[in-house]
């Protein structure tokens, strides 16, 4: 019954949202049923190993074998709670911002959640693909209506983008659902399907076309920085925290243990396109003035790990995957919170105009640097446990004789992250105030409210990562035990 | 049978309707409670009610796919009627007439959907093409109108010539123009036999508008009066589909691996054509016009793939695209500006309409949780089954990115750009149907089964 709550709950508050005249009451009842979710979320991780209160089953297009099939495994039960936790953290930071028609702003925010909520859930590859789309639709009207100057444009590239690799993906499903013993699109129909070595290849590049401009991996990330730069806040949140997460469930559900003779035979490809990448995004990260672009880039390299850790099939790589992308999620909240309040401040997002604000505003500065370090990896916190784990998995793997190159050049991005966040926090926070920061910022409830959440949940996940890596301990092996038997299979023939 | 000869008889009474009849109201309602008639007749005879017993030789047969077919485009007649038929009478003043026409059109229809001989089929045809010159050149004044009439007459005149010319040679070849008599020897077809199936994929082609027979397509849409255009194309172009599906599907089905790559080549050239023309258009008539070709390149892939999921898919398909198009259509004929700049601002003058509007436009480009997208994937699944042309399933889904681009044109003219435009008189029946047909849409978008199980019962 959880599964069905998770998304019931959202697409009802998002429905009735739209039928609000006051923005007042739209914006309380979009903060509450997002508490609602969250508190079922939490419910859901309590009764942790009761399946049957975790799945529902229901027939649907029974023409197709399709069924409306959700489940909350380990890395759903993971995932949930990011999306569950973000919305109301989204909603609480950002509760002084303005909104023309705020109705339909929070609907379309709560339906996207309800999207993102289902991807999640979904064990059934047709009904995946429609929750897929169903998070995107909410996502385009967000950025188109309520971005800043350049939006049209910016967000129909990333809509054009984002469903090309959807289509291709769907074209994948049809052929594998058509390889399945009994044509079913339930998942262990999927896991049980026969592709040949050949086949598996070229629809491996399919899947992966879609998963990777989602993340985004190098070379499809060019969407990414225009859209999170030209988004409203609140959406931006979103789209970097909880809907880049979607890319690496669906590798990790639908391609591993699907094709895993084309994802361990590929394993060198990706991982190289994904070391280019990080040190590419990290890069331009070091030369960007804009805050926005900065912290979109640090998201690529960061992403760009993660695909690494998983391309290396390794328990502690996997492991490590599962506990970043809720790390990754919660930490870039909390880096765009901060950006959001400079800019709305000082009207500039412009590192080379700011300067000082720790002086005037400490507590502000306090939180920031918290959370950059986390965003570096620093030990203790959050960002430590998954970068560890991750880059234990690429070094350990028998799978690559790259695996030193790879380690050593991930190494490099993480020594470039510390120079580009702390080369922000040096010019933004310290130096001399300026005519523009002479002000300073006193933090008010709600954002330091926020703010304090998710430093507690950063310092809370780096000093006892154990109750997040049990969650998902189940699902990381299980997806490696199915690549296992099919590359012995392979073997043995 | 049942509704053959209704939508003949009705034709003929709505022609004297408009003697008798003075008011436009009173013809309009006759219309509108004939073509409610017409629908029940047809469900009456899918539960085995026939009201005519008439030994037809075997020259015509009403089957299972022929009747659910027809009623899918009777129910979106009646939708058309309901949202359109009051703009006909900006038209012109022979406003019973031009009912008169569609209903003989209908009768067009249902030979086309049930013939066994190609006889039948050229008959069919012929009903269809014939009232549609007259409504395409209808707007008597308007000098691109009469264009339009007289190219669609001459280019349809020709193909009719194609079709006659492949029924002779393929009569010559097998003595018979019974569709199931046709082949008796599969393995070595006569170079007549090919020579006059080709003659016939080329007359159906332009029936279809698939490129390279397509040239028509814009300047007949575009021309004809906007109520006209969107039966045009919508119901004729499906019903002409339904025939191509028949034709090979009868006659032809033992020699698929002659003509295969053929209906491919011409399947990928449709869609390239449709979809590119498309996105460099300025007039969102004419872009619905290059849609129509890309949808119809959508279409032929059932014709390609020939199997039970290609049936299916191609009703769902019948039903998702009509009600879509009849319904932008609708919307279109109320505005004066025809531009996309015609629709900036529109979500702020008709929030209603602008909604109901995306959704047609999200269901033609084939976004999930519309019958677009359902009837989009049965389509590259009936390939996909296939086992062969993997590119063709590829290419195909690469064009309908392409479309997303020109729908979301206009959306984003609706919601995102600032605009002045003409003050609407939009009644609210109008809007209402509106709603209903967008419900309809995402009612099969999310159970397709409702239109696919009668085919089984």
């Amino acid at each position: 019954m959880i599964p069905v709550l998770l998304i019931a709950i959202p697409l009802f508050g998002g429905l009735i949202s739209f039928f609000f005249k006051n923005e007042k009451a739209a914006r309380s009842s979009a903060l509450f049923f997002s508490l609602v979710t969250l508190a079922v979320s939490v419910l859901g991780l309590t009764y942790f190993k009761i399946s049957s209160q975790l799945e529902f089953h229901a027939s649907w297009m029974s023409s197709l074998n399709s069924s409306f099939f959700v489940r909350l495994d380990g890395m759903g039960q993971i995932l949930c709670l990011l999306t569950a936790v973000a919305f109301p953290l989204v909603f609480v930071s950002t509760w002084h911002s303005q909104y023309k028609n705020a109705n339909s702003f929070f609907g379309l925010m709560l339906l996207m959640q309800t999207g993102l909520m289902g991807v999640f859930l979904a064990h059934d590859a047709l009904l995946f693909y429609f929750f897929w789309e169903l998070a995107l639709i909410p996502a385009y009207f967000l950025c188109s209506q309520w971005g800043g100057e350049k939006r049209i444009p910016v967000t129909l590239k990333f809509f054009i983008y984002t469903f090309t690799g959807s289509i291709l993906m769907l074209v994948a499903i049809i052929y594998i659902y058509l390889q399945t013993p009994a044509h079913s699109f339930d998942i262990s129909a999927f896991y049980n399907a026969h592709i040949s070595q050949k086949n598996q290849d070229w629809l491996f590049w399919l899947m992966f076309a879609a998963f990777a401009i989602k993340m985004p991996i190098f070379p499809l990330h060019t969407w990414q920085p225009d859209v999170y730069e030209q988004s409203p806040t609140a959406v931006t949140m979103i789209l970097s925290g909880v809907m880049v997460k979607m890319g690496v469930l669906g590798m990790i559900r639908w391609m591993m243990p699907v094709l895993p003779f084309a994802f361990w035979s590929r394993g060198d490809t990706i991982s190289t396109l994904a070391v280019v990448g990080m040190i590419y995004a990290s890069l331009i990260a070091i030369r960007q003035d804009d805050l926005k672009r900065l912290v979109a880039y640090s998201s690529i390299a960061h992403m760009g790990l993660m695909v690494m850790a998983l391309f290396a099939i390794t328990k502690s790589g996997t492991q490590g995957v599962m506990i970043q992308m809720f790390s990754h999620g919660i930490n870039i909240i909390g880096l765009w919170i901060v950006v959001e309040l400079i800019e709305r401040q000082f009207g500039t997002r412009k590192i080379s105009e700011l300067g000082g604000l720790a002086q005037r505003s400490p507590a502000m500065a306090t939180l920031f640097v918290i959370v950059a370090l986390a965003n570096i990896g620093l030990p203790l916190t959050n960002g430590f446990i998954g970068e560890f784990l991750m880059f234990n998995g690429v070094f350990a793997s028998s799978l690559t004789q790259y695996y030193i190159v790879f380690t050593a050049l991930a190494g490099v991005t993480i020594i470039l992250a510390a120079v580009y966040m702390l080369n922000a926090i040096r010019k933004v926070f310290y130096g001399d105030t300026n005519s523009l920061t002479e002000a300073g910022y006193k933090l008010r409830t709600n954002e330091m409210l926020a703010l304090g959440i998710i430093v507690v949940m950063i310092f809370f996940i780096g000093i006892y990562p154990n109750r997040l890596l049990d969650v998902s301990a189940d699902t990381s092996q299980s997806v490696l035990n199915s690549i296992e038997r099919a590359l012995q299979t392979i073997m043995k023939r | 049978m049942n509704a053959l000869l209704f939508s003949g008889v009705w034709g003929v009474v709505m022609m004297l309707s408009s003697f008798v009849f003075k008011s436009k109201a009173v013809v309009r309602n006759i219309a509108i409670v004939g073509m409610i008639v017409l629908f029940a007749v047809n469900i009456a005879e899918m539960y085995g009610t026939v009201f005519f017993k008439i030994d037809v030789k075997e020259m015509i047969g009403f089957d299972r796919f022929a009747l659910l077919f027809n009623s899918i485009i009777f129910g979106s007649t009646v939708i058309y009627f309901l949202l359109s038929a009051r703009d006909m009478e900006k038209v012109g003043v022979n406003y019973g007439e031009y009912f008169a026409l569609i209903f003989f059109i209908l009768c067009g229809v249902t030979l086309v959907t049930s013939f066994h001989t190609l006889l039948i089929l050229f008959l069919g045809i012929e009903i269809i093409s014939i009232p549609l010159y007259i409504l395409t050149g209808s707007d008597k004044r308007n000098l691109k109108s009469n264009e339009a009439s007289l190219k669609y007459f001459l280019l349809g005149a020709f193909s009719t010539g194609l079709m006659l010319m492949g029924i002779a040679l393929i009569y010559g070849s097998a003595g018979t123009f019974n569709t199931i008599h046709l082949v008796t020897d599969p393995a070595k077809p006569s170079a007549l036999l090919i020579s006059g199936m080709i003659l016939l994929m080329s007359s159906m082609a332009f029936k279809v508008s698939a490129a390279p027979f397509h040239f028509w397509t814009p300047d007949v849409y575009d021309g004809a009066p906007t109520v006209f255009t969107s039966f045009m194309a919508t119901i004729v172009k499906t019903a002409a589909f339904v025939g191509f599906l028949k034709l090979f599907d009868d006659a032809f089905g033992s020699l698929q691996s002659q003509w295969q790559l053929l209906i491919a080549l011409l399947t990928a050239l449709t869609l390239f054509i449709g979809n590119i023309t498309a996105v460099f258009q300025q007039s969102v008539k004419r872009m619905l016009a290059y849609s129509s070709i890309s949808q119809a390149g959508f279409m032929l892939m059932a014709v390609y793939a020939m199997n039970a999921e290609a049936k299916e898919g191609l009703l769902l398909y019948s039903a998702a695209y009509c009600l879509a198009t009849i319904g932008i259509f609708a919307v279109l004929t109320k505005l004066n500006d025809y531009s996309f700049e015609g629709f900036n601002g529109f979500a702020k003058r008709q929030p209603v309409l602008a909604l109901v509007t995306t959704i047609f436009l999200l269901s033609l480009a084939g976004i999930p949780l519309t019958a677009g997208f359902l009837s989009k994937f049965y389509m590259l699944q009936a390939v996909a089954e296939t086992g062969k042309y993997t590119w063709l399933v590829i290419f195909a889904v690469i064009m309908a990115v392409v479309s997303v681009y020109y729908y979301l044109r206009v959306v984003q003219a609706m919601y995102f750009k600032e605009g002045e435009g003409q003050a609407l008189q939009i009644s609210r029946s109008f809007k209402w149907i509106l709603i209903i047909v967008a419900g309809l849409i995402i009612l099969l978008g999310i159970f397709p089964n409702l239109i696919l199980n009668w085919l089984y019962f």
